[in-house]
């Protein structure tokens, strides 16, 4: 089972990434988008992490809203709705319970990437973060239904992120400011994917 | 990177105060990062809510007053606001009449302002600016930016909602403006965004990028520098092969992305003003200066908007903000 506190700890675990990777980040976007990436996400996740220490949550559902709406108010860009509106429905589909076990926490994650889609619309292969979350959740989903352990299948997702991640950099943009370059933004990894594996090492490394 | 600033992470903040001392009749949200008309809400009449990334002064902030915006929400630079800013913006300017977004196509911008239009019970309408002929293959990317047009279309429906028109009719009035808008722009040099530090792609000294957006995106493609009169027809070419400008009267907008002189501005507007009569277009109204920029790039963009009378006659009326004045 997946506490309360491992959750804290996989979202701290993603604030420190950000900020460790902020520069990075923002080299990626500077080549196919506004140079804002890192700084922006790097922004959003010390508001998230100052959250953390201010108050405590007796729900998985509570403590995702929280974490959602300060992204949304926090990071602007596309980047605050994407990533805000992926941990409010995470939250949603976990409800006021305590901790989850597997196959919730593989829901809720689902229900966060359903919300990426509705917002953004994206599909496999416009270089977006989708293209690395989506493979990252298939894997997630192929390891627990053969029997692996949280652990392992969350190493799997992880490394089906960076996968995922390292495949975006030879596709052409069709979505956000990179697809303005056309033929242009090819060779380059999206920066969107990027942050999103963070995310999965993150959890792979907090969770299990 | 040499700028005057005290600090990159408090730039929009510290500019927000200047503004706030420099034009006492505007009231500033600071905490919201607002800029709001003096008299908001104003009854009866439809409000006005626009916004964006900062960076592309006077665009929003320095359009906000009698005749244009009722308020506009800054975002960091080159970030959409977020929809916290956009929803008390919205409540803050309803005078019952309903309130119009006017959003520039950027996924960030769209999907913020669509959130905040969510999340508020005031009847909302809203104009999605997209004219920039750069971004040809609309199926494969994010849409046409919203680039140049906006300003001609804040300037036209502030216009109109100050006449009392309702919502439906200014929020028809604001898509036909985008319909019959379009832009072409180009760079000589990058501009820095302060928190980078660095300019955000490098231009060799004898080249420049022809279809860049306002945020230091690279653009369509990179050619070898030319003489202003060449410049010239690269931006006006595939702005008159995309609409029929030929048969209506023609507000010409041309537009300094931050660094480039008025000087140049006005020697390029001489040269755009030659192509137009050559192609039978008929100029009614012009507009020269940096109005939508893009931090420190040197470079413009032309827009032409085809009007009509009644669109003629909305420019025409009179305006008061820091960034457009006149009859008023």
């Amino acid at each position: 089972m997946t506490s309360l506190d491992s959750l804290v700890s996989w979202l701290r675990a993603f604030a420190a990434s950000v900020e460790e990777q902020k520069d990075a980040l923002t080299a990626l976007d500077s080549a196919i988008g506004d140079a804002d990436h890192g700084a922006n996400m790097a922004r959003g996740m010390a508001a998230v992490v100052a959250a953390l220490d201010a108050q405590s949550f007796d729900s998985v559902g509570a403590l995702f809203k929280k974490v959602g709406m300060t992204l949304v108010s926090t990071v602007g860009g596309a980047s605050g709705p994407l990533y805000g509106t992926l941990f409010l429905r995470f939250g949603t589909s976990a409800g006021e319970v305590s901790e989850l076990d597997p196959q919730a926490l593989a829901k809720a994650l689902r229900a966060g990437l359903e919300g990426v889609v509705a917002r953004g619309r994206p599909e496999a292969g416009d270089k977006t973060m989708f293209d690395a979350l989506s493979p990252a959740l298939d894997a997630l989903d192929a390891a627990l239904s053969s029997g692996a352990s949280l652990a392992d299948a969350l190493t799997a997702a992880s490394r089906a992120a960076d996968a995922g991640r390292d495949a975006t950099v030879p596709m052409l943009a069709r979505k956000g400011r990179a697809s303005y370059l056309g033929e242009r933004s090819v060779g380059h990894q999206d920066p969107g994917a990027t942050s999103t594996a963070l995310l999965v090492a993150a959890a792979a490394r907090t969770l299990a | 990177m040499k700028k005057l600033i005290n600090d990159p992470d408090s730039v929009v903040a510290e500019a927000l105060r200047g503004m706030a001392l420099a034009h006492p009749e505007l009231r500033v949200d600071h905490e919201n990062r607002i800029v709001f008309r003096g008299d908001a809400p104003v009854r009866g009449k439809v409000g006005l809510v626009s916004g964006g990334g900062s960076g592309h002064e006077p665009m929003h902030g320095g359009f906000v007053g009698p005749g244009m915006l009722d308020a506009a929400c800054a975002g960091e630079v080159f970030t959409s606001p977020v929809p916290d800013q956009m929803v008390a913006a919205t409540q803050g300017v309803d005078g019952g009449a309903g309130v119009l977004h006017i959003v520039k196509n950027y996924t960030g911008d769209v999907m913020n302002f669509e959130m905040a239009a969510e999340l508020v019970e005031t009847e909302v309408a809203t104009v999605v600016v997209d004219d920039d002929v750069a971004v040809q293959d609309s199926l494969y990317t994010a849409g046409r930016r919203g680039v140049g047009t906006t300003v001609l279309l804040e300037k036209i429906v502030g216009a109109a909602a100050e006449q009392g028109r309702p919502l439906a009719e200014v929020a028809d009035l604001a898509r036909k403006v985008n319909d019959r808008g379009r832009s072409m722009g180009m760079a000589l040099t990058s501009c820095t965004v302060p928190a980078a530090g660095q300019p955000t792609f490098d231009l060799p000294e004898d080249e420049m990028e022809i279809g860049i957006g306002i945020h230091g995106e690279p653009g369509r493609r990179r050619v070898p520098l030319a003489p202003a009169r060449e410049i010239a027809e690269m931006l006006v070419e595939p702005v008159l092969s995309d609409l029929d400008f030929t048969s209506a009267p023609v507000i010409c907008f041309v537009n300094g992305m931050g660094a480039s002189p008025l000087l140049e501005l006005y020697l390029m507007y001489g040269e755009v003003a030659a192509l137009l009569e050559k192609a039978g277009v008929r100029v009614a109204r012009s507009l020269v200066g940096p109005y939508i920029t893009s931090l420190d790039m040197a470079g413009c963009s032309v827009t032409l908007l085809r009007a009509d009378d009644d669109l003629l006659a909305l420019w025409d009326a009179p305006v008061r903000t820091p960034g457009l004045r006149w009859g008023a």
